[in-house]
């Protein structure tokens, strides 16, 4: 399934990625390309074969209801680029 | 009761179908062990899971998959053995990994159905799509700064419940009996306490309209966040009513995302373009599929409390009481218990009559909560033994369930305290009664002449002398024996 610009402009846009123009041509054929490649495993008969889910026959692992965790604000704001009122400030967002 | 607009082309109907979130009850959230408690300091509830710092992975909380299930099943639907936890992939500031872990595909129950008790003694049947699992976000606050939002990520991670309807509802007022019979189901379980002003139980409506006697469905329209009731019907209406206005004028309804603006009471789309909300949903490669045993699902069964409907039925069955009557009382988990225990031992609809309209009334006009009511269920069953033991007439049972109400004191301490005892004597009453027709022989000629309704005069006055504490029952009685002469 070949990639057209325009969809690579979308993709660039919902993954929030600055594309420029010039650029999407280029990266519409290698992704086609990876896609491409993906696309070889249609190929394969799978009628009938349940989806795996994991290589190893494992389930998925549970907690107990308890609080161990948390409380740790000065670590959670480390790397924000503002901080307010013990808040992340962030450009307003707001409809 | 139909709802219908009516347009210039002909009648409209309403067609509505409801997203309720619904807040888990747990102590830790989802997939991380911080708190999930409500009102803490910014950002003190948050782990390196939830403000997704690299490298963390998620591990699901047993008793939130646990409170689902249990929401399931009183909902009476079908509990999915195998369900699916995926991405939906959108950037926003309260959402910190940049995708909200939720289930898709294959949600962990299935369809059910809520049965609504309207006003005019009707059922109606809703139906439940599905129930599913999902984090959510965090809390943005936008009017702290001027030029900036802040974040508090305390709320993201806690687990909700987003049950979804089918396209059912086709009034407001169905839409209300529907939040607030999902909310009871919802508090006998102990699943969510549904409290819409702290945003632990939000609502995002689905609305369309169609022709009375159309049987597809138009295009929808939906309004997102709505915190109350009131909004939710209030939204409804407009939308609708805006819809029909649309069609007549001949334009199109687009599907897209409105905001509901409770200030004025109307609907405008959001500025974001539906574009956006293109979530390309994929399985979450952190975590493992779902699978529950039918074993785990029936120990959860085997210890759901009675629910409300089967309450109901149960009152009217056993009790005797009203469908309205009952309804009434199974609404809240501690006000039937409440009820049973004043019923226990003593007349039901007595019981039932107290509670809702005095107890209920007296809880109203005080703003107060059953849980904070000053009265005890054991007190007021005491209140109506001394009416049926004739200690009380209704009339100075009501003064002394003010008196309780007020102090919290047990009916017999304040009947001693304030000398509040109906008066039975027969000596007693007689001597106010000779008294009176001694005073007043034109009445009493008035009585013999045969104008009956001069024997209220009477009672009216025996009450004045005794401060309302002769039994009414034996003052009629002496009255009339005397009177006749």
């Amino acid at each position: 399934m070949p990639l057209d610009q325009d969809t690579v402009k979308t993709i660039a846009f919902l993954a929030r990625i600055k594309v420029p123009p010039e650029a999407r041509a280029g990266l519409a054929n290698e992704l086609s390309r990876i896609i491409g490649w993906a696309e070889q495993l249609n190929e394969v008969d799978t009628e009938g074969v349940e989806p795996m889910t994991s290589v190893a026959e494992m389930s998925l692992f549970r907690r107990a209801d308890e609080v161990t965790d948390g409380n740790c604000r000065e670590r959670v704001l480390l790397n924000a680029p503002e901080v307010a009122a013990g808040c992340f400030a962030v450009p307003k967002v707001v409809e | 009761m139909a709802y219908i607009i009516q347009g210039e082309t002909g009648d409209w109907e309403l067609v509505c179908g409801l997203e309720v979130h619904g807040q888990v009850v747990s102590n830790a959230k989802l997939f991380s062990g911080s708190a999930a408690a409500f009102g803490a300091e910014p950002n003190t509830q948050v782990s390196l899971i939830d403000a997704a710092m690299p490298g963390m992975l998620p591990v699901i909380n047993e008793y939130c998959i646990e409170q689902a299930v249990r929401t399931g099943l009183g909902l009476k639907a079908e509990i999915n053995l195998f369900s699916v936890f995926e991405r939906k992939n959108y950037f926003y500031a309260d959402l910190p990994q940049g995708y909200q872990i939720s289930q898709f595909k294959h949600p962990v129950v299935g369809e059910g159905v809520v049965i609504l008790d309207m006003p005019d003694g009707t059922t109606r049947a809703i139906g439940i799509e599905r129930l599913h699992m999902e984090q959510d976000a965090g809390k943005s606050m936008h009017d702290q700064d001027p030029k900036r939002s802040f974040i508090d990520l305390n709320r993201s991670g806690v687990c909700l419940m987003e049950i979804v309807s089918k396209p059912d509802i086709r009034t407001p007022e169905e839409a209300g009996a529907y939040l607030r019979k999902l909310r009871s189901i919802m508090r006998y379980l102990g699943t969510c306490d549904g409290n819409m002003e702290e945003g632990s139980m939000r609502c995002d409506i689905n609305v369309s309209v169609r022709k009375v006697g159309e049987t597809g469905l138009r295009t929808r329209t939906e309004c997102k966040n709505l915190n109350s009731v009131r909004f939710v019907m209030q939204a409804m209406e407009y939308e609708a009513a805006r819809q029909v206005e649309a069609y007549e004028a001949g334009e199109e309804i687009v599907q897209e995302t409105r905001l509901f603006d409770s200030a004025r009471g109307e609907t405008r789309p959001m500025r974001t373009k539906e574009f956006a909300h293109d979530y390309r949903y994929f399985p979450d490669p952190d975590l493992l599929p779902l699978k529950l045993t039918q074993d785990f699902v029936d120990r959860i069964k085997a210890t759901l409390p009675e629910l409300p409907d089967d309450k109901k039925e149960r009152f009217i069955r056993e009790l005797g009481l009203t469908p309205y009557d009952a309804g009434a009382l199974v609404a809240s988990r501690r006000a039937a218990e409440y009820f049973e225990t004043v019923a226990k031992g003593r007349d039901a609809k007595t019981a039932a009559n107290w509670v809702i309209s005095n107890l209920f009334g007296m809880l109203n006009a005080k703003g107060l909560d059953i849980a904070a009511c000053p009265i005890t269920a054991e007190n007021l069953g005491k209140l109506i033994d001394l009416i049926t033991a004739g200690t009380l007439s209704g009339r100075l049972a009501k003064d002394v369930f003010e008196l309780m109400a007020e102090t919290g004191k047990d009916p017999e301490t304040l009947v001693e305290e304030k000398g509040l005892k109906q008066i039975s004597d027969t000596g007693a009453i007689e001597a106010v009664i000779d008294d009176l027709i001694a005073r007043n022989m034109g009445q009493v000629e008035q009585f013999r002449a045969g104008n009956e309704k001069v024997i209220g005069w009477f009672v009216g006055q025996v009450m004045r002398a005794t401060q309302g504490k002769a039994n009414p029952g034996v003052v009629n009685q002496l009255l009339r024996d005397k009177l006749k002469g």
